[in-house]
């Protein structure tokens, strides 16, 4: 399977994004630079995180535009998947493949750390290889990362079993002390309307081998391995 | 064509929690500025640009806020001035 990562100006987890795919996954990855228009036959799509165009004016609001996003949001209109990270769950937002918007945290700090994750469905083609309320360790890295939607898009998202991962402390519980940005309903990943694209402020791509504490992110790239190939 | 300059006001849309305008409703506080009741921030941008006329400037503007300058789903905006430069 071919993974096309996308690299805009200020992408720094792109890399790692390579690394989860090609070295450890076994797939082929490749980089597509923000300015093409040509895909390059990827079946999926990573948008990584990082800090695109120094995240000018509002995180993801400038990388919309990149000339790439033209040909990243055909393919998502066309249902194939988009691995959404952190900056690139908050572009997908901004460029209209995911509702809602990420905001600040509300802690106003920047926060670097290991999350605990609740996987509330494993019917989407990113998660059918976990188990439903399956508990994760991945780790986030993000100053906005604020989910924010209103009350009836949230409604929506939670009816249509979109809300994919949820903050949740030691006993696997939602809370406000478990939340690490103040996001609403405590929400960490959603998909979109079809299913094909997940945006997520966690990084499974920086959970892919036990030297670095966990592999919990894994199990995500190989579902979508075992749901596209089939 | 005449030159304009539009300033553009953007803010954090009311019900929307805007932890950075609580912090400065904070200092404020502090500083014994007992009255202030609540704090927005947000962005204030300024545009050159040609147009025909004035009016032609602040839709010009307006399309710009709807399409790039704020975030339609937690931002208000208001087309602040606009001066013929």
């Amino acid at each position: 399977m071919r993974f096309g990562i996308v690299t805009f100006p200020g992408s720094n987890c792109d890399y790692d994004a390579f690394h989860a795919v090609q070295d450890v996954l076994g797939e082929e990855a490749f980089y597509l630079w923000h300015r093409d228009h040509d895909l390059q036959n990827a079946d999926v799509v990573v948008l990584p995180g990082g800090f695109s165009y120094g995240d000018y004016l509002r995180a993801g609001a400038i990388a919309r535009f990149s000339p790439i996003m033209r040909e990243v949001i055909a393919h998502a209109r066309r249902g194939a998947p988009v691995l959404a990270v952190c900056n690139g769950f908050q572009i997908a937002c901004e460029a209209g493949l995911l509702p809602g918007a990420l905001l600040r945290n509300a802690s106003l700090s920047f926060v670097c750390e290991s999350v605990r994750l609740r996987v509330e469905t494993s019917d989407t083609r990113f998660t059918s290889e976990y188990e439903q309320g399956q508990i994760l360790r991945v780790p986030i890295a993000h100053g906005e990362g604020r989910y924010t939607a209103d009350a009836e898009t949230l409604d929506r998202l939670e009816g249509e079993g979109r809300v994919v991962f949820r903050y949740v402390g030691t006993d696997g519980e939602p809370a406000p002390a478990a939340n690490p940005n103040g996001s609403m309903r405590d929400i960490a990943g959603i998909v979109n309307e079809t299913g094909n694209v997940l945006g997520m402020m966690p990084h499974p791509e920086r959970a892919v081998d036990p030297l670095l504490g966990s592999r919990d992110g894994l199990p995500l790239f190989e579902s979508l391995l075992a749901r596209v190939s089939a | 064509m005449k030159n304009f300059r539009v300033a553009v006001h953007i803010v954090p849309r009311r019900g929307i929690l805007d932890p950075q305008g609580t912090a400065v409703a904070h200092a404020l506080h502090t500083l014994g500025f007992e009255g202030v009741a609540d704090v927005k921030v947000g962005r204030h941008i300024v545009i050159d640009v040609a147009a025909d006329n004035r009016d032609s400037a602040s839709r010009s503007a307006r399309e710009m806020c709807q399409r790039l300058l704020a975030n339609p789903v937690t931002e208000d905006f208001e087309i602040a001035t606009v001066e013929q430069a």
